[in-house]
């Protein structure tokens, strides 16, 4: 009973944070009271006043107005890197667990290198392989070990799917298999796959952030893992640029590993 | 122990190498089509339209870019295997290991003393937690484990500092001398944090499914009080699944030190590796991927051999 009542106190929350994340996202840069490129070097790094709420950061720009406008850029990031990689992981997944055999070991077999190397270094990897990285090659090094989860997620479900009834019932009525797996597989693996994007989505939006703040993110886009770069190298005088950046990467990846259990525990008969 | 080296066992070692080695050899070939697979001229990509002909040509070589595919992953193969994996481009009298082999030491330390970090909290954590299931510690417990899951490493780093360097003087700050063990202190928990999150569930679970076991109830009934029957009884045996750390916990502890090492202004293979990655050292690059992809293979076959030596149940499967 407890655990029901935490629960229900526990669910509002994540989700809030999760659609203030897209609001801001979405709204951000219109309501950012400043151009967050802006230089005002006579007041770079003011603590919070009511001129600038969250105080100001390198060159005077306005705090709150880069974490206004790095909302987007780790919304687009997180919902395109989220989409590609179950795109492609559900397709091969799917394709996998239906297909068995040489493709099975393949998908299987691709996706366990992959999963050897730690996703970060991976990613870094790839961005060495440009000159001067942008948005675009950012969401494909993210993607290039991104759609494994997803793709050992569809293809262990269809493994289950294949051998249930509607399915094989599907096949003897000599319906081809495209519009087998269209029609009958694929929308059953929807429910999990929404579960693991949902967690997914804090997964990549953390990956950004900490590329980001390594300094290989995408050049002049202001983003929160940057913002937090430079405050870790003022920190010792002026902590409020690391405090209210890092804060707003954690309150994301918090709010999206929230929503991600919730949903589990209401879309998943399982952990009923 | 010779004794212990069964048929069935060898087979399942013998397995295990050859399967770790198949890895290995995949490892290396990912990493060579990596710059292969670039569309266009690779050199071009990587050094941008800035770069002179010269520097190009260099990197050209380099890689081994000007000879037929084939030969170049002949000899990619052979400067994996003879160890030298391959020379810098920016410090062409240097093969990339030993590049490596300088900074190894440090990042193999601080990932250990993570590890150590992860363990000192989550054993002793999960323990009550499952010995108090459902009431006043379990709660604590389990909100310290939603917290460290969710504050990011690059977060939490400069937060120690500010708090135990900065603040309480406790602590050294980034830059200072290394020598002493403290300055390992804030580094290996900025990694062991989120590890010891995953870790105290990981015990609490096992020790729950422990206690529910009737030799426990046996022990209590004769009358062991709670104490030794919680750490001789019941955590002997749910301790094995929480020391093999899992898989993807060895992938964080890996990218965790790139990440604190940067944090932290320590030499390492991270430090190396994103120093590769500004000067696009490829080579070097190349050598850090494949070492903590190797690495990552390494520790999971050891643990897998550990494993098939303790438990025979595993060989069978």
């Amino acid at each position: 009973m407890s655990k029901v009542r935490a629960r229900l106190r526990k669910t509002p929350l994540g989700l809030a944070i999760v659609i203030g994340f897209f609001v801001l996202g979405l709204i951000g840069p219109w309501v950012a009271p400043y151009d967050p490129l802006a230089i005002d070097l006579l007041h770079e790094y003011e603590p919070p006043s009511w001129t600038h709420l969250l105080g100001t950061g390198d060159n005077g720009i306005d705090i709150l107005s880069a974490l206004l406008h790095g909302a987007r850029l780790a919304a687009i990031v997180g919902v395109v890197v989220v989409g590609v990689s179950v795109l492609i992981g559900t397709l091969l997944g799917t394709w996998a667990g239906y297909a068995g055999r040489l493709t099975d070991h393949a998908v299987t077999g691709i996706a366990d290198l992959v999963q050897a190397f730690p996703a970060i270094v991976l990613n870094i990897a790839v961005l060495a392989l440009v000159a001067r990285p942008g948005l675009m090659h950012l969401i494909a090094a993210l993607a290039v070990n991104g759609w494994v989860l997803y793709a050992r997620l569809a293809r262990a479900e269809t493994l289950t799917l294949r051998e249930r009834e509607f399915v094989e019932a599907a096949r003897a009525l000599g319906i081809p298999t495209h519009q087998v797996l269209r029609r009958h597989v694929i929308p059953n693996l929807l429910g999990p796959l929404v579960i693991q994007a949902t967690t997914g989505l804090g997964v990549v939006i953390l990956a950004e952030s900490t590329l980001s703040f390594l300094g290989l993110g995408p050049g002049k886009a202001v983003s929160w893992g940057a913002l937090l770069d430079q405050g870790t190298s003022v920190l010792l005088r002026f902590p409020h640029v690391a405090l209210f950046s890092g804060g707003a990467i954690a309150l994301s990846v918090l709010g999206f590993n929230l929503t991600g259990d919730w949903l589990r525990d209401r879309l998943d008969p399982r952990f009923r | 122990m010779v004794r212990m080296m069964s048929p069935g066992l060898l087979r399942y070692m013998a397995g295990r190498l050859l399967r770790a080695l198949l890895t290995v050899v995949g490892l290396v070939t990912i990493v060579f089509l990596l710059v292969r697979l670039i569309p266009g001229d690779p050199v071009e990509a990587i050094l941008g339209d800035q770069a002179g002909p010269e520097e190009k040509a260099e990197l050209r070589r380099a890689l081994d870019l000007d000879r037929p595919v084939g030969e170049q992953y002949l000899s990619f193969l052979g400067n994996m295997a003879d160890g030298s994996m391959g020379t810098s481009f920016r410090q062409p009298d240097r093969s990339v290991w030993s590049m490596m082999s300088d900074v190894l030491p440090y990042t193999i330390v601080l990932a250990i003393a993570a590890l150590l970090v992860a363990w000192f909290v989550a054993i002793p954590l999960g323990t009550i937690a499952a010995a108090q299931a459902g009431k006043g510690w379990d709660k604590i417990a389990s909100t310290v484990a939603v917290a460290g899951l969710a504050i990011p490493n690059i977060w939490l780093g400069p937060l120690l500092i500010l708090a135990f360097g900065v603040k309480l003087r406790w602590l050294p700050l980034p830059g200072d001398d290394l020598a002493g063990p403290e300055a390992l202190i804030l580094p290996a928990i900025t990694i062991g944090t989120a590890l010891a999150a995953v870790l105290t569930r990981q015990t609490r679970a096992a020790m729950i499914e422990v206690l529910a076991q009737q030799y426990i109830t046996a022990a209590r009934a004769r009358g062991v009080p709670s104490v030794p029957l919680l750490l001789r009884h019941a955590l002997r045996n749910a301790l094995l699944p929480v020391m093999t750390i899992g898989a993807a916990q060895l992938g964080a502890l890996l990218s965790g030190t790139v990440v604190t090492e940067k944090i932290f202004e320590r030499p390492g293979l991270g430090t190396l590796f994103l120093d590769a990655f500004f000067a696009r050292d490829i080579p070097v690059v190349q050598g850090c991927v494949l070492i903590i992809a190797v690495i990552y293979v390494g520790v999971n076959l050891f643990v897998d051999l550990a494993y098939g030596l303790v438990d025979p149940r595993v060989r069978l499967s």
